[in-house]
């Protein structure tokens, strides 16, 4: 019987095939780590409990997931539109920059209530000016987008490490970095404010910044499924032609959708910069933005599914600093790694798997008619 | 029932191969079976296709005729039945086993290479050999042979993407040609092509015929069929409902069998009483890319309550020159008034302003404008108009509002199946009209653009979408009709208007309308197509203008 | 500028053009053939670290070679699966390919070398070296020819060389064979390779193929050529570069040659323009030196030298419509 007649219920569409897609993405990274001669399954029980096995484990893990929301998020955005935006990366250090240099004019002068805003808007328009340029020139030229951000990936390392080493890092600092932000410009550690209200917990980066990107997804849902212009974005995501038909400016559209995801991805600088270091060091961005990219396709580009992909990130991040201390040979390259392979699975090989499950779904209804036609 | 002997007995011997008898068929199918998931696209179909003889498939779109073919030609491969060439049985697996039985194709969309010349479009997959250099020679020579041995001459060294539609035609023919087919089977022949063209296609098909080819022609033409066929097969709904011999049939009986019921086939309509002007052209022109001029001089009227049907062979500017009414392109010169509004090369061309002023565009291309066939229905039911107030809660889309109207949009226009939240994709060509109809005729616009409202659709909904038409005309509605086939504009239009090379060629009252010479107007002032076909006198072919029906 | 600086300009402007070259023929080939291929700088990363790694322990270059290019082909391999067999977007698999490349080659180096993801140091005999043409020597104090032959042209590595012989191989076998007829027929119109009864599948996996080969030849360059042995992320950029230089090249050979030089000669001259002073007193920042070439292609993606028009069927996965 051929299994094209078959079609499948929503639900393998939405949670089986996905999740079959990173499960192999795992299971090809178990043999890349049973190759260099360790053991998966103690790996994996390692970085599990690393991530999730104490209150510390969990505070860390939430930091990170909370960047790779931003991320994650910017990436999606975009990818809703048919853009493909990769200078997550250079978008996320920008800013950064930007709520540093608000920090280090305001920081001392102007309250929190005040400071907290400005450092988000900061941290936006600077991610988005960083995305204007390859988006403009998208827009207007037909550049690839892709090669033109990666370029300002590499861009913005450039140009962050000759603004904090020549311009922003006080004269007779050890290490290039600012001076520190007035302690009253932080924002709260979770473990302070659980403090505050009696609940103990260990002292970890995580502070309410995960508040702004839970907020960031709402964000994100209603426009995109319940705003006339996220109608348009994912309309011209489809067909531009139709886009242009129904009345959308393709140029604006580009620059839109590309400056609101620089301006997610940017955000990451709020909880970085403002949130955990109290000053502008050298790369804080770290992969966040390449991470995007994967959390993105993992999540299929929807606000839930980033969340529960960057949840995964986030252990990942956490565990695998564990593991490099249990096992020195796993290094945080191995997160690299497992992120291509779900960039891979879930990305360019989203399809490889639905025929599995046709022939499974196939060969099951196969047996169920017989009971039916008895009789009839 | 017996046959008429064809020409195929006077031909020559293909040299090299022991003549055929005439009784064995060329190629016979039996029981052909191919499913598509659900959808079975050919049931039990068993045809017998004479050696010599120009046969017919007719039907309808999704009737099957289509993937009937793409198994004979190698693309698809059939779940039951057998293939028998010449009398014995054949597996053809791919296209090359069909090319090597001495099958050619002439597909519907050309599949030709438009940066390549012809020679190396005609060599594609026959090289003769690794390099280049040597096989060049002789597929140049072979290709000069071919040309002056059927009378289809090109330049071997011009570039095909500059060739005009006809020209292009006659190299997929030479293509097939050169690979020795001894079948040809041509999917849709003339749907781009003018009546002088397509008389010159039907001369090089009689000559063919005169040299023993064997012809399969695929249309839904009837007209064409009653012309060039010797026998008809008729398909409906993946199997075969009927044989005849053409001069033993009519298009009204064929019609019939392709529909499976009683067809109207000439729509009725009280004459036209226009009224206020509501669009102006005037010495609208527009330029392309490269600074060719894709619409000169346009003058037009639309005027309250009356059809305006532009003709012509698809390429001519007809497409453009919606596309610059509807806001989507700016014309580069001239420019149009909209209620008070003027439209010139200054103003920025808007889709969404021209949706204020009252104008509606059913796209030609339906499934690039015309919906996202990724969006529900729902969705698709509001393209264009996703600012509106009604659909909208204050910032936010209202989704029920948006559902209601949807669901509203599909009971007045009879859309199947009735599911708001079903894929746009997942309706068929007629449905998915239907409901863009429904969505642009839903607030009454003051100006109508119609393109190509029933290709793809089938004759049921083309009643219904036609008479639409002619109902929002009656209550005042100003309508822009441009349509490639002459007979949907003829029945429509009060007024038609011939378009060729970009300007306006003619214009005639539909009561004054023959078709032979807005034939001729369209196909006025083309770029060098229609060089006589040299030493061909009419064989014993049939007149073109015999048929009656004008469907 | 004097004439002796000149040559050593042109001559680095060609060991620095090497890689761009490879991998601009490579990712030519594979988009005149309808693939889009972002993932040349991963390729080329997996290729430098398996020459050098191989080099390393085998001592000898011709093995890291080999290597590099068995491993670059089967990530071409990896990515000509997911477009061709598995339809998948081209630009999302290319990018997997660099990420994985980028983290592999530190994994699996910090697992055979434990370096931190480098190689070790190769010595003399594991890399390739230069060769000298006949009568370098003699000539080389004849003044004008004398420096052209000795120092430009002559001494140059082995894999410069193959670089320069791969344009115009990579002209003939588009333009002048039947593969290349075909290769650009598939990269225009699909449809016409299929109902000629080629397997359109076949000949862009042949196509991914040698875009393999190439950027493997590109990466052992890098790791066993320019420099002795494999650092983290080496390829810095480069592979994008390449692409970039492609596209200015308008997808023809010659032009992309011309291309790959002129990012040669920037980088060439960039070397000379750290620590110097412009308008006397202000210092160029040696980052606004490292951040040029970048510069330079988003430039050429501007398009203010013309716009470009890719294979028309680039990037689409060919799906048979009926």
């Amino acid at each position: 019987m051929s299994s094209k007649n078959v079609t499948l219920p929503r639900w393998v569409d939405i949670a089986a095939i996905p999740l079959t897609n990173v499960f192999l993405a795992f299971l090809v990274a178990g043999v890349i780590v049973l190759a260099i001669g360790e053991n998966p399954l103690n790996a994996t029980q390692i970085l599990v409990s690393g991530a999730l096995g104490s209150g510390e484990g969990i505070g860390y893990t939430l930091y990170y997931t909370t960047n790779y929301i931003f991320t994650g998020l910017a990436v999606a955005f975009a990818f809703h539109a048919g853009l493909f935006n990769i200078g997550g990366e250079g978008q996320a250090y920008l800013g950064g920059l930007g709520v540093g240099l608000v920090l280090l004019a305001f920081d001392h002068s102007l309250p929190f209530a005040v400071l907290l805003p400005l450092c988000i808007l900061a941290s936006m328009l600077f991610g988005a000016l960083w995305v204007l340029i390859p988006a403009y020139l998208q827009a207007y030229r037909g550049s690839h987008i892709v090669i033109t951000t990666i370029m300002f990936n590499f861009l913005a390392s450039a140009l962050m490490v000759y603004l904090v080493v020549n311009v922003l890092t006080p004269v007779g600092a050890t290490e290039p970095a600012t001076r520190d932000f007035d302690p009253a410009s932080a924002i709260p550690f979770v473990h302070e404010v659980l403090g505050a209200v009696g609940i103990q917990m260990d002292s970890t980066p995580l502070n309410l910044s995960i508040l702004l990107a839970l907020a960031a997804c709402v964000f994100v849902w209603l426009y995109l499924w319940h705003t006339p212009w996220g109608y348009e974005l994912r309309a011209f995501g489809h067909s531009e032609k139709a886009a242009v038909y129904a009345g959308v400016k393709t140029k604006r559209i580009i620059l839109v959708t590309l400056c609101i995801s620089g301006a997610l991805a940017g955000l990451v600088g709020v909880n970085e910069i403002m949130g955990v270091q109290h000053r502008l060091i050298l790369n804080f961005t770290a992969g966040y933005g390449f991470a995007g990219i994967a959390v993105a396709l993992m999540g299929r580009n929807h606000p839930v599914g980033i969340v529960l992909a960057s949840l995964l990130f986030g252990i990942l991040s956490q565990g695998g600093a564990e593991l490099s201390f249990e096992i020195p040979a796993i290094t945080r390259d191995m997160t690299t790694v497992i992120q291509g392979l779900i960039i891979l699975f879930s990305g360019a090989l989203v399809h490889l798997t639905r025929p599995w499950f046709e022939r499974l779904f196939a060969f099951l209804l196969q047996r169920r008619p017989a009971a039916a036609t008895q009789g009839a | 029932m017996t046959f008429p002997a064809s020409a195929a007995d006077d031909r020559v011997a293909t040299p090299g191969k022991a003549p055929l008898s005439p009784d064995v068929a060329a190629i016979e199918l039996r029981h052909i079976e191919k499913r598509f998931g659900p959808t079975i696209a050919n049931r039990d179909v068993s045809i017998t296709i004479r050696r010599g003889a120009v046969t017919g498939i007719i039907g309808e779109n999704g009737a099957g005729k289509s993937t009937l073919m793409s198994i004979l030609y190698g693309f698809y491969q059939a779940d039951a039945g057998e293939i028998l060439v010449g009398g014995q049985p054949l597996d053809i697996r791919t296209t090359h086993d069909a090319i090597a039985a001495g099958i050619g194709m002439v597909h519907q969309h050309f599949v030709l290479v438009d940066t390549f010349t012809v020679l190396e479009n005609i060599m594609l997959g026959r090289e003769g050999g690794r390099l280049l250099r040597r096989g060049k020679a002789a597929a140049r020579r072979e290709l000069l042979r071919l040309e002056a041995e059927y009378g289809l001459g090109i330049d071997p060294d011009a570039l095909v993407g500059d060739l005009p539609v006809g020209a292009q035609q006659r190299v997929e023919i030479l293509k097939a040609l050169y690979r020795g087919a001894e079948i040809l089977i041509l999917d849709e022949p003339t749907g781009v092509l003018t009546p002088q063209e397509t008389d010159q296609l039907f001369r090089i098909l009689a000559t063919l015929r005169a040299r023993g080819t064997t012809i399969i022609l695929i249309t839904h033409k009837l007209r064409e069929v009653m012309a060039i066929t010797d026998e008809v097969y008729v398909m409906r709904g993946g199997a075969i409902v009927a044989h005849r011999p053409t001069k033993e049939t009519n298009s009204q009986e064929l019609a019939e069998l392709m529909v499976g019921r009683k067809v109207r086939l000439k729509l009725e309509k009280k004459p036209a009483t226009p009224g206020a002007v509501q669009l102006e052209a005037k010495n609208l022109g527009l330029k392309d890319e490269r600074g060719v001029a894709c619409l000169s001089n346009i003058n037009l009227t639309l005027r309250a309550g009356e059809i305006v049907g532009i003709a012509g062979v698809s390429g001519n500017g007809q497409s453009e020159l919606l596309e610059v009414l509807a806001g989507i392109r700016a014309p580069s010169s001239g420019g149009f008034v909209v209620r008070d509004r003027n439209i010139t090369p200054e103003t920025a061309c808007d889709p969404a302003l021209m949706r204020e002023l009252g104008v509606a565009h059913i796209p030609e291309d339906r499934h690039r404008l015309g919906l996202v066939t990724r969006f529900s229905a729902a969705e698709s039911a509001m393209l264009g108009y996703q600012h509106e107030a009604g659909y909208r809660k204050g910032w936010l889309l209202d989704n029920r509002a948006i559902k209601a109207s949807c669901d509203r949009l599909m009971e007045q226009f009879d859309v199947r199946p009735r599911i708001a939240d079903l894929r746009s994709a997942n309706f068929s060509g007629g449905n998915q009209q239907k409901l863009i109809i429904a969505r642009e005729l839903a607030r009454h616009p003051k100006v109508l653009l119609v393109g190509q409202p029933t290709r793809g659709v089938d004759i049921g909904a083309i009643e219904f979408i036609h008479s639409q038409l002619i109902a929002h005309r009656d209550a005042g509605c100003a309508i822009l009709v441009v349509s490639v086939e002459l007979d949907e504009v003829m029945s429509l239009a009060d007024r038609i208007l011939v378009i060729c090379g970009g300007r306006i060629t003619g214009e005639v009252s539909a009561a004054d309308a023959d078709e032979r010479e807005l034939g001729l107007m369209m196909a006025n002032a083309r770029r060098g197509d229609d060089d006589a076909v040299p030493g061909m006198a009419d064989t014993n072919m049939p007149d073109l203008k015999q048929s009656q029906a004008t469907i | 500028m004097e004439f002796t600086a000149i040559i050593l300009t042109l001559d680095a402007t060609l060991r620095l053009a090497t890689p761009l070259i490879f991998c601009a023929m490579a990712g030519l080939i594979s988009e005149r053939s309808g693939i889009v291929d972002i993932g040349l700088e991963g390729k080329m990363l997996a290729g430098a670290f398996a020459a050098a790694a191989v080099a390393a322990l085998t001592s000898s270059a011709w093995a890291g070679l080999g290597a590099a290019i068995v491993v670059s082909v089967i990530m071409a391999l990896i990515h000509g699966y997911a477009c061709i067999t598995q339809r998948g977007n081209q630009v999302v698999s290319g990018v997997a390919v660099n990420i994985l490349a980028s983290g592999l080659t530190i994994v699996v180096g910090t697992a055979l070398f434990d370096q931190g993801g480098q190689t070790p140091s190769l010595s003399k005999e594991s890399r390739f070296h230069a060769l000298n043409w006949p009568g370098a020597d003699s000539i080389k104090d004849v003044p004008v020819i004398g420096p052209l032959y000795a120092d430009l042209l002559s001494g140059h590595n082995l894999l410069v060389y193959i670089a320069l012989l791969a344009v115009p191989f990579t002209h003939w076998l588009v333009n002048e064979t039947r593969f290349g007829l075909r290769l650009r027929a598939v990269g225009e119109k699909p449809e016409a390779v299929d109902t000629a009864g080629i397997s359109v599948a076949w000949l862009r996996y042949r196509a991914v193929l040698l875009c393999g080969l190439l950027t493997g030849f590109a990466g052992a360059y890098l790791s066993t050529a320019q420099n002795a042995g494999f650092t983290r992320d080496m390829t810095a950029g480069q592979g994008f570069i390449a692409l970039a230089a492609m596209i200015f090249g308008k997808w023809r050979p010659l032009p992309t040659l011309g291309a790959c030089l002129l990012f040669g000669l920037l980088d060439a001259m960039a070397i000379r323009l750290q620590g110097v002073k412009m308008f006397g007193t202000i210092q160029v920042p040696v980052q606004l030196v490292q951040a040029l070439p970048y510069i330079l292609t988003v430039l050429l993606l501007a398009g203010f030298i013309g716009k470009a028009v890719a294979p028309k069927a680039s990037g689409i996965p060919y799906v048979k419509e009926r």
